[in-house]
This record gives C-alpha cells, structure tokens and sequence, in this order.
C-alpha cells in the first residue's frame, strides 16, 4: 500500500461502525473489532438495571427534543400564549408567520442561504476530494510535512484571521455581497482533505493499475474510479459543510450590510434585534423565524441522517 | 504557525540520511518521480493557493497591522507595541478573558461528563441505541442563533420552563437571562443542549472496548463504578482527550449563542457584562468600532493563549492518555 505518513489520528478509531472505509489503512491497525459489549449485568438484577437505564434515556431523550417541539408549537400561538409552555397550542393560529412574511423578506433571505450554502458546500467537497486525492493517491517527497501543514492548519482559530480575510474582500469591492461566504471554499478546506483521504486511502489500488494499463490519465482514474467509489464520504461532506454554511452567523455578521443581501441566520439576527429583549418584545415573532431558520436543517438531517451519525462516529465533527 | 510555504517544493538532494544507503543515486528525482510530484501538486494546487491567501498572507498581516492603528478608510499607521500595551490596561480585555476563561473551565469538564454519561448508558442499550443516538443528536442541527433564542425562552425567570420545571421540585430558580450573576451558568446549560456529538464519538469508542477486559474485570470482582473506572475510561482516554481540546478551542471561541441572545447592533437595553467573551470584544472593536489594528493585536493574544492551552493538554495527555498498541 502506501507509505503513508502517520500523524495522530484522534483516537475515534472507527472499527466498531461497520461502514468506516478506513479499516484496513495503516492507520487503523489494531485487534480486529470486537462484538458488541455483552449486556452488563447478568442475574436477577439485569431486568431492573435495564429499565433504570431506559427511563433515563427516555427522559433525556424528552430533554434533548423537547425544545424544539416547544419552539415549533410556540409558533402556532397568539402573543398571550407563548409562554404558557403547553406542547398543543391552545389557539392555533398561523398569523404568526403570515406576520413574519410580512414583516421580514423571508424568501430572499432563504433564498440567499439556499444559494450560498448549494455554492459552499458543493465547492469544498470538490476542491478538498481534488487535494486529498493528491495527497493520497501519489507518493513524492514533501509529502509527509506538507500534509502535516494541511492538518496544522486545523489548530488555527478562525479569529487570527479574521481582519485580514476582511481586508482582502474589502480590497476586491465584494464586501456586501454573498461571495466571501463562500468563495473561500474554492480552496479546500483542511478538515475535509483529513476526511476524504482517509478514505481515499483505504480504497484497494488494484482498480487503478488495471486502468493505468488501459491508459486512463490521473484525471480519469481520479473521477471515473475514485469518486464514485468514495460517494458516501463525498456526501458527507457536502453534508457537514452544508450545515454549517447555512447556521453561520458570524460571517454574515461581517460581511453583509444591507437587509436584502441577508442569509437566514443573519436575518434572525436582525428579527431578534427588532422584537426580541432588546426591542418590542413580540416573542412570537422571533419564535416563528427561528422555527424557519431551523427547520431547512432538521429536514437535512433526515435526509441524511445516517451519513450524520456515522460520519460524527467515525470522524469526529467539526466542533 | 508561521511556517513559510517553503515545503510545497521537495528540495532535491537532501534526501535524509536514513534513506542514503539504499537510494544513493537519487540525487536528482528521475523523471517518473517527477511526473508523479507535478501530477500531484496539481491536484493539491487549490490548497497551496488557498494557504498562500487565506493562511499565511493572513497571520503575517494580521501581526503587522497589530502593531499600527488602522481604520480600513485610511492608511496604517505603526505604532509599534502601543496597541499590546493599551490592552494591558483595558479593563474589557481582562473582563472579556476572565468571561472566556470562566466559561470554559466550566463548561468543558461538565459537557465532557454529560457526553461520557449519556454514551455509558447508550452503551447499556445495545438494541434501542440507534434510536436514541440519533435523538441526541438532533439539537446539533440548530443553527447556533437560534440557540440562543431557545436560552431566551427556556430560561426566562418568570415564564420559562425550566424553572417551571424546578418549581416542581420545590425550587423557586433564579432570572437566568437578566441576573448577571446566573447568565454564564445558563449559557453552559444550553451548551449541554448539543452535546449529541461527542456522545456519538464516545459511544463509538466505547464500542471498541475489548470485551474480554471487562469480563476479566468481573472475575476480579469489580462492580460497575470500579469496571468504568479502571476498563472504561482508560481505553477511551484518547476520544475523550480528543472531545476536551475540541470543545476547549471551541469553549476559548465561543461567539453566537452569547451573541445572538445579548447583543445587538445598536441595542443599549441589554445588559450583557458577563456574557462578554472574548470574540465577540474582538469582533466589536474589529468590525463594529472599525478599530482593525487594535482588534488585531487581540486576535493575537487569543492565537498565544489557545496555544499555550492546546500544548499543556497535549503534554498532560501524553501521561493521561492510552492508545491501543502504545508500549508503556
């Protein structure tokens, strides 16, 4: 296989998910994944200790989902009865996001994010698949400590770049516009190049000789036979970065000005400002924005829920 | 951090001294291996630019405009150290790190302990985790800004349901988003709202615990508590030292939630003392006073103190910390 340089993987060895295609890369040696762990307690007392730990999941289940039933049953409620915490509104009503429509300009701000976030998303999962591949599939000298700067990279907090990334935009007159919201993923980023090729890696290399011999180029080996063999990584991606696109505040914060050019978040931000503590005070209607704001995600996450947890499991997230 | 982008192009010749007695004639790469360096730099190429622009040209900048007083309309002007010093004396810079430091000495260690908890006892629940897995995990996909509202309304003195929840136990519980005294602790309760995460990474590395550990541990007579203590928590050593420099880093940057619930563009009705944390000053002197040579040299006492944090917890693990196949 490959000599590939070894670094700390973070330890979320991933042999106990049974799709993690990593298994098998030098990284991952180790004993051969168990099975499941046996059931604790045996005896009498296993009956007992198992619903003790199935009530508490339960309940911590009501604790983890509860809010958001809350919110989106808050958004169906008059003024007056927002706070009176009943999961089935008393008074159902829809004015409230009839009022949200109205106040706000919700489908250019949904429409903005849908635009920024198909762009973001799909850009990285192209450009990083492009560098993993490189680091990956080739072997040349430097290869060890570039990629050690690619992963190095990762340790840097967003802050210290900031102002400058800023300046460049301001530079190239895009401030105010939605490009610097993603543009930056033209260039990979170092979270995903970790990912993707930890997958790449563990792709077997005799489809690549065979194809080599047929006279494929590296373009060719790289989309016609590695893509589609790590789809679900690429997925995931896509996945991961899409959600964190379209929940960005701070960036929208820094770089949008004017109400109309606003992603969803950032126009919460604004709906919050305007009737929330600081201001009028109408709760419903910062209620039923943050329901819109969420519910794109949640729906995301149905759709991909298996790449979600999988992809946390084996991989870490991004924090 | 300040590595220059030298190592993009192998240097020839230099080929270590490990190597040297096998491959000796390779002064030069042949031209095969050169092919294989170019074909690859290809496809690394977006990266390297991106370093280039969004990476090093950044910290460089970001290190000389920290010594010059800059308001994006006119030229910097240097002053040399004067912005660190002024730092030194501004009291929302130690009230911002003191916030920031306070918040995450105390949410870390507590979201690390739920996280563990709640992975144990998915762990016990062979047949229904999935399900429960994935209920976890759902409060991660709120946008941050929402969870921030979400901390408005579940933790609202009068009418919130958490403390209509702890009036049911008899306990009258406090104004969590107006008391100063009680923001920061609401702040880390919410935080506790998306730990779904880093339950799913512990639970997938208790599931790698041989099980043979614990059943010598039960011949031995251990109960549960001494099987987690001693098994357990030794073999997932490194995914909870992984899930505690994540959330530090995090903890250190911690902006939206705090920001979306207090603060406000041109709001003078909150009262938001305690929820200053650090970014956000950075982000307030940096884009909203425009103050960008000032909000600079912030950005860089955050880069030394998030740092220094990571380098201690690294060395501390390499003595707390097992991984499967270490020699000791």
């Amino acid at each position: 296989m490959t000599t590939a340089p070894s670094f700390p993987r973070p330890a979320v060895s991933g042999a106990g998910a049974a799709t993690d295609p990593a298994a098998g890369t030098p990284e991952t040696l180790g004993p051969p994944p168990p099975a499941r762990p046996a059931p604790s307690a045996r005896g009498p007392g296993r009956r007992w200790l198992r619903a003790v730990v199935l009530a508490a999941l339960v309940l911590a289940t009501v604790a983890f989902v509860y809010p958001l039933l809350w919110l989106l049953s808050a958004s169906f409620k008059p003024r007056a009865e927002v706070f009176d915490n009943r999961l089935v509104p008393r008074t159902f009503t829809l004015d409230n996001y009839v009022t949200v429509w109205q106040e706000a300009p919700l489908a250019l701000w949904l429409g903005n994010t849908v635009v920024v976030t198909v762009l973001a998303a799909g850009l990285v999962t192209v450009s990083s698949a492009l560098v993993a591949w490189g680091f990956a599939f080739f072997r040349f000298r430097g290869r060890g400590p570039l990629f050690g700067l690619v992963l190095a990279t990762m340790m840097l907090p967003g802050a210290v770049t900031m102002i400058p990334t800023f300046l460049i935009w301001n530079q190239l007159g895009l401030v105010g516009t939605n490009v610097p919201l993603w543009a930056g993923n033209l260039f990979a980023s170092a979270f995903y190049v970790f990912l993707l090729r930890q997958f790449f890696l563990g792709l077997p290399r005799e489809p690549f000789e065979a194809a080599r011999l047929d006279g494929a180029n590296n373009w060719q080996m790289f989309w016609r036979i590695a893509v589609p063999l790590c789809r679900p990584a690429l997925v995931l991606t896509f996945l991961f970065e899409a959600q964190a696109s379209w929940t960005d505040l701070m960036r929208p914060l820094i770089y949008l000005q004017d109400s109309s050019t606003f992603t969803i978040p950032r126009g919460l931000k604004a709906l919050i400002d305007q009737f929330g503590p600081g201001g009028e005070s109408q709760w419903e209607v910062v209620v039923t924005a943050s329901v819109i704001t969420t519910l794109p995600m949640i729906l995301l996450f149905f759709l991909g829920q298996r790449h979600f947890v999988e992809g946390v499991a084996t991989t870490g997230s991004k924090g | 951090m300040t590595t220059p982008v030298a190592p993009a192009l192998p240097t020839p010749a230099t080929g270590g001294s490990r190597e040297a007695p096998v491959r000796r004639r390779r002064a030069r790469p042949s031209p095969s291996e050169r092919r294989e360096r170019n074909a690859a730099l290809r496809f690394i190429s977006p990266w390297i630019v991106g370093f280039v622009v969004f990476t090093a040209w950044p910290i460089l900048y970001s290190a000389y405009l920290s010594l010059t007083d800059y308001d994006v309309i006119n030229d910097p002007t240097f002053v040399g150290l004067d912005n660190y010093r002024e730092m030194a004396q501004d009291p929302k810079v130690a009230l911002s790190l003191w916030n920031t430091l306070v918040y995450t000495v105390v949410q870390v260690p507590l979201y690390t302990v739920v996280a563990l908890a709640l992975a144990l006892l998915l762990n016990q629940a062979a047949r229904s985790a999935g399900f429960f897995r994935t209920a976890f995990f759902i409060p991660k996909m709120t946008p941050p800004v929402a969870v921030g509202v979400l901390l408005l309304l579940l933790f609202n003195g009068q009418y919130g349901i958490v403390n209509e929840v702890l009036s049911w136990v008899g306990i009258q519980g406090p104004s969590w988003t107006t008391d100063q005294d009680w923001i920061k602790p609401g702040l880390v309760l919410i935080s506790l709202w998306t730990v779904g995460s880093a339950v799913i990474i512990l639970l997938a590395a208790l599931r790698n615990v041989p099980n043979d550990l614990y059943d010598a541990a039960r011949v031995d007579g251990a109960g549960f508590w001494r099987r987690t203590r001693a098994v357990t928590v030794p073999m997932i050593s490194g995914a909870l030292f992984f899930v505690v420099v994540i959330n530090t880093i995090a903890g250190f940057q911690m902006f939206t939630e705090a920001y979306s619930a207090y603060f406000g563009a041109g709001n003078s009705t909150y009262r938001n003392d305690t929820a200053l944390f650090y970014v956000i000053y950075l982000f307030q002197e940096g884009f909203q006073e425009l103050h960008m040579g000032y909000a600079s040299a912030l950005a860089w006492l955050l880069f030394v103190v998030i740092m220094l944090v990571t380098v201690v917890q690294l060395v501390v693990s390499r003595r707390l910390v097992y991984y499967e196949g270490e020699q000791r």
